[in-house]
């Protein structure tokens, strides 16, 4: 069975594929628990979140998914050193207050990191701004400037620079349009990229 | 269904301070039926004031203290779970307590019972596990003095139990919390019936331990739902007295929960368990909490609730991070209520399906004695 007909998102589709049989993995921001708990059933991962809204807590643990309510930035400390194969950060980091430290500390405690994240440098992104002359506001960031949980705005170009910048190697990336995978131009045409990297050696 | 209470007898315990304790009675109940590879218990643990009754009705048609629970389609679903309570060692409800007879003097212990600990409580309940040849217990769960047990349960015998629900509760009591215990035992010690704990076949410490009740409701309750279910109501008058009896409908509700307490409760027992309860450091003896709780083997799930101030959901993030960094399997919840620290027994509709959840996960992947070895 198809994780995206079943939980309805491509970059979950994704994620479960880089994600081998047994892992012991971490989904930050893990929201009702839907990924983790694919995951338990289809690659019988170990597998632990962390969700700061109460509501989606309490659909996880009703779930079977083993799920700590808290903030994600706050909580990373607790956890020992490289305790999970895989940290999973899915389309939040652009909310994060410190995102480098939360990158960071998602490589203290894991082998690997799973980013996913909207793409700021999609051309409809661009396009918007420019012709409206407001903050834009487009399918993939629909918000209010001032009602947006996005505080961080990066595009894939960022993304890469920092990447280089920190000497973290990058094991995969995946860039969606849609449905579909794009491999030209993903900084113009990604609406999500998807990285999955781990620390200098 | 009528719940019948049971009892075990044990020949001796020796107590945290050195003292052994002889000829202990220990009573409990069980609800739902135990299956054949004896994987489906889940003890019960209860809290200060409670009891072996938990579930079902009594003789008396008294529903047990945590009936909405525990029950056919419950949380513990006695359809699946066999579940069982035991009064605590200390108690006065069928567990040997200082309101018992002592074998040595034949008359009741009073003030020459031992001091007792949580960790005794549960050493006791561990013979009853082992005398009712359950190998492994499903869970253990319980709120308040009732968690502190479940967390003791965890490091004391870590292989026994397959998953930890402790509710509501701290690993160890705080200033504040050793306070109110203190007040209580002060009000009931100042009673001139106290007679140094020799009170038994005369008059009760019966002021002393409603004032000392009432304050523990205090407690209990929450601003919000003392301002909700009281408000500055007058209780059956229109004006104040301008004496000194009752004005307030709030001051009629504690001087009855009050009243009605010392017809079922131990002074003495009231003594003995507040200090059990402030003795209680679950990281005594370790460099830190995690290291106490590092040879847990149990899944955890921890529930605090938002609206209560005598365990506030700090102390119960102090033992979920505790084991967090120790990379144990550890859910756990703030739940939304308006009730305070009584939210786990009467507000119970998130709790449920939170704990109905967590369970049916610890039965998928229950790992049997034999496995863990």
């Amino acid at each position: 069975m198809n994780v995206s007909e079943v939980l309805g998102r491509r970059d979950y589709a994704i994620i479960s594929q880089l994600i081998p049989e047994g892992a012991r993995v971490l989904d930050l921001g893990c929201g009702d628990g839907a990924l983790l708990a694919w995951l338990k059933v289809n690659k019988r991962v170990e597998a632990r979140g962390v969700e700061l809204s109460r509501d989606l807590v309490q659909v996880a643990i009703a779930r079977g998914v083993t799920v700590y309510q808290g903030d994600l930035e706050a909580s990373l400390a607790d956890y020992p050193d490289q305790a999970f194969d895989f940290v999973i950060l899915s389309q939040t980091v652009q909310e994060t207050r410190h995102p480098l430290v939360v990158l960071k500390e998602m490589l203290r405690i894991g082998r690997h990191a799973i980013v996913a994240f909207p793409n700021f440098g999609h051309w409809r992104v661009g396009l918007n701004h420019l012709l409206s002359g407001r903050a834009p506001k487009t399918g993939l960031f629909p918000f209010e400037w001032y009602d947006s949980p996005n505080i961080h705005f990066l595009t894939v170009i960022d993304f890469e620079e920092l990447v280089a910048k920190q000497g973290w190697q990058v094991d995969r990336r995946l860039f969606l349009s849609g449905p579909s995978v794009v491999t030209a131009l993903p900084n113009w045409r990604a609406e999500i990229a998807i990285y999955l990297f781990h620390g200098p050696a | 269904m009528i719940a019948e209470t049971q009892t075990a007898q044990f020949d001796s315990l020796t107590l945290d301070n050195g003292v052994t304790l002889r000829d202990i009675t220990v009573a409990y109940e069980t609800y739902g039926a135990l299956n054949a590879a004896r994987s489906n218990v889940i003890l019960i643990e209860h809290a200060f004031t409670g009891d072996a009754h938990a579930a079902g009705i009594d003789h008396e048609g008294k529903p047990g203290w945590w009936a909405n629970m525990i029950g056919p389609g419950k949380a513990f679903d006695t359809d699946h779970y066999f579940v069982l309570c035991a009064n605590v060692l200390g108690g006065c409800r069928g567990t040997t307590g200082p309101s018992s007879v002592n074998p040595a003097t034949g008359r009741p212990y009073g003030l020459t019972f031992p001091g007792i600990t949580i960790s005794d409580m549960v050493r006791l309940q561990k013979l009853l596990i082992d005398h009712l040849g359950i190998p492994k217990l499903l869970a253990v769960a319980g709120g308040s003095m009732g968690g502190m047990q479940v967390l003791e349960w965890a490091v004391a015998f870590p292989d026994s139990v397959e998953a930890c629900l402790p509710i509501a509760t701290t690993a160890r009591h705080s200033a504040q919390q050793i306070a109110f215990n203190e007040t209580g035992r002060q009000a009931i010690m100042g009673d001139p019936d106290f007679q140094s704990g020799d009170y038994y076949g005369g008059a009760l410490p019966a002021r002393g331990l409603s004032v000392a009740r009432m304050v523990g409701h205090i407690t209990y309750m929450s601003d919000e739902s003392m301002r909700e279910k009281f408000g500055r109501r007058l209780r059956d008058r229109q004006d104040f007295s301008y004496g000194m009896d009752v004005d307030f409908e709030v001051e009629s509700y504690l001087r009855y929960r009050g009243n009605q307490f010392v017809g079922r409760f131990d002074a003495n027992s009231y003594l003995y368990i507040t200090k059990a309860m402030d003795y209680f450091d679950l990281a005594s003896g370790f460099p830190s909490l995690a290291a106490a709780l590092e040879r847990a083997r149990s899944r955890f799930l921890v529930i605090s609730f938002t609206s209560d101030w005598l365990y506030p959901s700090y102390q119960s993030q102090e033992i979920v991070n505790a084991l967090r960094s120790r990379n144990h399997d550890v859910t756990y919840c703030e739940l939304s209520s308006n009730y305070g620290h009584d939210a786990f027994l009467v507000d119970v509709g998130e709790q449920t399906e939170i704990v109905r959840g967590f369970l049916a996960r610890c039965v998928r992947e229950f790992r049997s004695l034999e496995a863990v070895r």
